[in-house]
């Protein structure tokens, strides 16, 4: 296959803090009038003596085109999901979300809501609430949802705060202390449950099947099992068939256990929590539900319980009393608020077209053409040189699979690191490696979702056998890539040496040696 | 001691090659350790696999050749290879003739440090380790391209391969160092189907961290702090009416560290309510101590094979494993090191068959503060 021949546009362009000069503005602001003035005031009144600034905030200074300028070139300067095949970003579910459906966001009835507003005036956007509720409801087959949390961590954190107060109420909780995870489920899964205060336990996977095995969950289990939270199919898109056992060990031990749906895009009408006996589970709408990755900003980690935990839900919960929809308060355990009013509602009005748009077969063939996808894209990679698959005994991955390239790194010195570097050269996303620690050594780990055709996955395929064969013969390519790129390759070692990284202007200016 | 900061880089190398080292392994001789068994090596037709491996190091640091100073050992002790490789190396050491032996090893790598080189690569096995650890101590960077038969040792690289890039890495200063065990077993006995094996302390080691953590991501603990982390979670376990028996290990005397207490390195130490019960203690000793109060182990995984009863730890006998039980038994170990034994189970050979019976299954694993992973034991 011809590979698209690319290359970056590059810009050069500063820091923002470093452009524009003082004085220079994007608006002026008028004072306030005369009227306003006598009926407040001075505006700095209003804050304490003590929390005002000794000087103004440096802010860069710039007018309006020049701030337009700056960012265009750096969006072109990026290469964004929606102008790329973006398969390599495993564990992501890096989908078409339709553009159309940003039009219901921009809605007045819609776009002009306020969180404020009395529920009798929102008929609307509740009733979109509870019916999308409804949908996940039967997608997973628990009983009640919360939309609340921002994104997947922040739903799986949401879940170990249930886990927790359920062994409160219990009385149980000085005794409960200890959660069980496993080695490929998400890293959140341990460390979300560490942060509400658990100690963690991770099966590790047997060398062969890459699955954890039911007799180390026996060895985790005691009286101290608080719960098991786990991801299936877990980070490398290998099913674990004996989940329904998984969760009956912990619930004979006294656990709770919450299924992690993050893989859920291979699971639409195959398979449900309900079925494998879990008591709670979460789903990413910003991933498998077709709403953009909010890069930490506007996501949705939908959190669902069973019947029995309904009273432990975040409030408020949006019901229907048979003539309107409200906020229902009054859950007796709740948690309290996972985060402030009802969640990111652009991401359910999103995920709600799409569901509607698909119905339930629609959704249906989206995860069998995942599944296709995915064991196309291993038949694609045999005989890519160097290139190996995990765990080769088991036939079949579903959303996923995870590949090694130790044995390119042994026989040319290209790494996966160095890998990833070099696929940007052909104009695709650097691909993910895999969470950490490497268990797999040298990995990578696609995820042809169902938004890819035969040729994009054909087309991403020959891009990594391009490399492989490239390596053999001359492994300085791809050990000094990217080569067609906005920035040249960069120091990582830089960015883990806390005396050189900086997460701001000033931090950087101060360890950089024009500090204040 | 390990040549400046991360950040600044360091500009000289040493390169010592024991020739002979893996002579013994393809004939079935368990190692080639003393003059007699090497003689008997090269009857039975072994050829040098050492030199062909050091230069598959030297190679990944060609692309160097002009920024680092490279010293060697003279012939086929490193001088050789160098050159074949393109390398213009000064040579260290007296002329010598003949046959190398360990005294050399031991006193280039002396000299080396006298050069005050920034990092000493050797090839060879645990015999070799030895000797230079012998001599070099904690007082120089050191890592072994891995050639000999015998590699329980922490402070080889996976492949020569690696051991080139690595060392390219250290050089530029992009790696900092950590500890590497330097293990060892007693040939002759092995030998005799006598499997005898001893740590023999720590190499300073340029330290990969990204076999653990992703560099794209900092916060992750590193190595150093890993065994932290492990310490304060058995510190706030501890319980009062209990003896905690702490085998060998870098891993296992962070704990005694933090406790502030002294601790012998490749030792057995015991402590109760956070105060040394006993320092040093061998089986007997170890057995009058317990006797029937309640007590634990605190164990690590020592070398690169992954035993945790047998290896180097052997005070703690079957007889005291019987007596505390295996419930009582708590594995310390960083992730790093659960990694790098690519999914093979934990091994134990105390000499007692029933007692390796009663370790095996799955166990659980300290890795930090309040994290565990349940692993294999065979």
């Amino acid at each position: 296959m011809r590979l698209r021949r690319y290359h970056a546009e590059v810009w050069n362009e500063p820091v923002i803090t470093e452009m524009g000069r003082s004085g220079e503005r994007g608006i002026r602001i008028s004072g306030a009038g005369e009227e306003i003035r006598e009926a407040v005031g001075d505006a700095r009144s209003y804050i304490p003596s003590k929390m005002r600034r000794g000087r103004p905030p440096r802010l860069p200074e710039l007018s309006q085109p020049h701030v337009l300028r700056h960012f265009l070139r750096l969006s072109r300067q990026t290469l964004g999901m929606a102008v790329n095949i973006d398969i390599g970003l495993g564990t992501c579910t890096m989908k078409y979300s339709p553009i159309v459906n940003e039009d219901l966001l921009r809605l007045p009835e819609f776009a002009d809501l306020h969180p404020l507003q009395g529920e009798e005036t929102v008929q609307g956007i509740l009733e979109i609430v509870h019916r999308f509720a409804a949908f996940m409801k039967e997608i997973s087959g628990m009983d009640e949802f919360t939309f609340q949390p921002g994104g997947g961590a922040h739903g799986i954190y949401t879940n170990a705060c249930i886990i927790r107060k359920y062994h409160e109420v219990q009385g149980e909780l000085g005794q409960r202390d200890e959660i069980i995870t496993t080695l490929f489920s998400h890293p959140a899964d341990a460390a979300c449950p560490a942060t509400a205060g658990f100690k963690i336990i991770s099966l590790y996977p047997d060398g062969e099947t890459g699955l954890p095995d039911i007799e180390a969950l026996k060895a985790a289990v005691s009286e101290r099992t608080a719960g098991a939270m786990i991801t299936n199919p877990e980070d490398t898109g290998i099913f674990n068939p004996r989940i329904d056992e998984f969760v009956e060990i912990v619930h004979e031990a006294g656990g709770l256990c919450a299924y992690d749906q993050a893989n859920s895009n291979a699971l639409f009408g195959i398979a449900r929590a309900r079925e494998a006996g879990f008591d709670m589970c979460h789903f990413n709408i910003h991933k498998a539900f077709s709403s953009p990755h909010g890069c930490m900003g506007p996501a949705c980690g939908a959190v669902g319980v069973r019947e029995e935990l309904a009273e432990y839900l975040p409030v408020p919960v949006v019901v229907f009393d048979g003539s309107g929809y409200r906020l229902d308060y009054d859950r007796r355990h709740s948690i309290g608020r996972a985060r402030q009013f009802h969640g990111n509602l652009e991401a359910i009005v999103r995920a709600y077209a799409w569901v509607m748009s698909l119905g339930a077969e629609g959704l249906r063939k989206v995860s069998e053409t995942s599944i296709l996808n995915t064991n196309y894209l291993i038949r694609r990679m045999s005989g890519a040189r160097g290139v190996s698959m995990a765990y080769p005994k088991q036939a079949v991955r579903l959303d996923q699979v995870r590949f090694s390239l130790q044995e390119l790194k042994e026989d040319t010195g290209v790494g996966t690191d160095d890998v990833s570097r070099r696929v940007v050269d052909f104009g695709v996303q650097e691909y993910f490696t895999s969470h950490h620690p490497w268990v797999v050594p040298e990995p990578f780990l696609p995820e042809p979702c169902e938004t890819y055709s035969k040729e994009d996955i054909d087309r991403w395929v020959a891009i990594i056998h391009r490399i492989c064969e490239e390596a053999y013969a001359d492994p300085e390519i791809a050990k000094t890539a990217p080569h067609s790129q906005t920035i040249s390759k960069i120091d990582q070692e830089m960015l883990n040496d806390p005396a050189r990284w900086a997460m701001t202007w000033r931090a950087y200016e101060r360890k950089h040696g024009k500090g204040e | 001691m390990n040549g400046g900061s991360l950040g600044t880089p360091r500009r000289t190398l040493g390169l010592i090659v024991n020739p002979t080292a893996g002579m013994g392994g393809s004939v079935g001789l368990k190692g080639t350790d003393g003059e007699e068994i090497l003689a008997r090596a090269r009857a039975l037709g072994a050829a040098p696999i050492a030199p062909a491996r050091a230069m598959e190091a030297l190679r990944e640091i060609l692309p160097m050749r002009d920024e680092v100073e490279l010293f060697t050992s003279q012939g086929d002790m490193g001088e050789d290879e160098a050159r074949a490789c393109g390398f213009e190396p000064m040579v260290v050491g007296s002329a010598r003739s003949g046959r190398t032996t360990a005294d050399d090893t031991r006193s280039d790598a002396r000299e080396m440090l006298r050069r005050g080189v920034s990092l000493l690569l050797f090839a060879g096995g645990d015999g070799t380790a030895r000797d230079i650890h012998e001599a070099v101590r904690d007082r120089l960077p050191v890592l072994g391209i891995p050639t000999g038969v015998k590699m329980h040792s922490g402070v080889l690289a996976i492949n020569p391969r690696t051991a080139g890039s690595l060392a390219v890495r250290f050089l530029q200063g992009k790696v900092g160092v950590c500890r590497g065990e330097v293990m060892d077993i007693d040939e002759e006995a092995f030998r005799h189907g006598r499997l005898s094996a001893r740590l023999y302390g720590y190499l300073n080691i340029p330290c990969d961290r990204r076999m653990v953590q992703n560099v794209k991501i900092g916060s992750v603990a590193t190595e150093r702090e890993a065994p932290e982390g492990i310490a304060w979670h058995i510190i706030d376990g501890m319980e009062d009416d209990c003896l905690y028996i702490v085998g060998p290990g870098t891993t296992t005397k962070a704990i005694m560290e933090k406790l502030g207490l002294e601790y012998t390195l490749l030792g057995v130490d015991v402590i109760h309510r956070g105060e040394i019960e006993a320092l040093d203690v061998n089986e007997s000793r170890l057995m009058g101590i317990v006797r029937g109060d309640k007590a634990k182990i605190i164990v690590s995984v020592i070398g690169g094979q992954g035993f945790i009863f047998g290896r180097g730890n052997q005070q703690i006998s079957p007889q005291v494993i019987r007596l505390v039980g295996r419930e009582n038994i708590i594995i310390v170990a960083t992730e790093s090191k659960i990694v790098s034994l690519k999914g093979s189970p934990l091994l134990v050979d105390t000499g007692d068959g029933a007692v390796d019976g009663m370790l095996r299954g799955y166990m659980r694993l300290v890795t930090g503060y309040g994290k565990s992973i349940i692993y294999k034991v065979s």
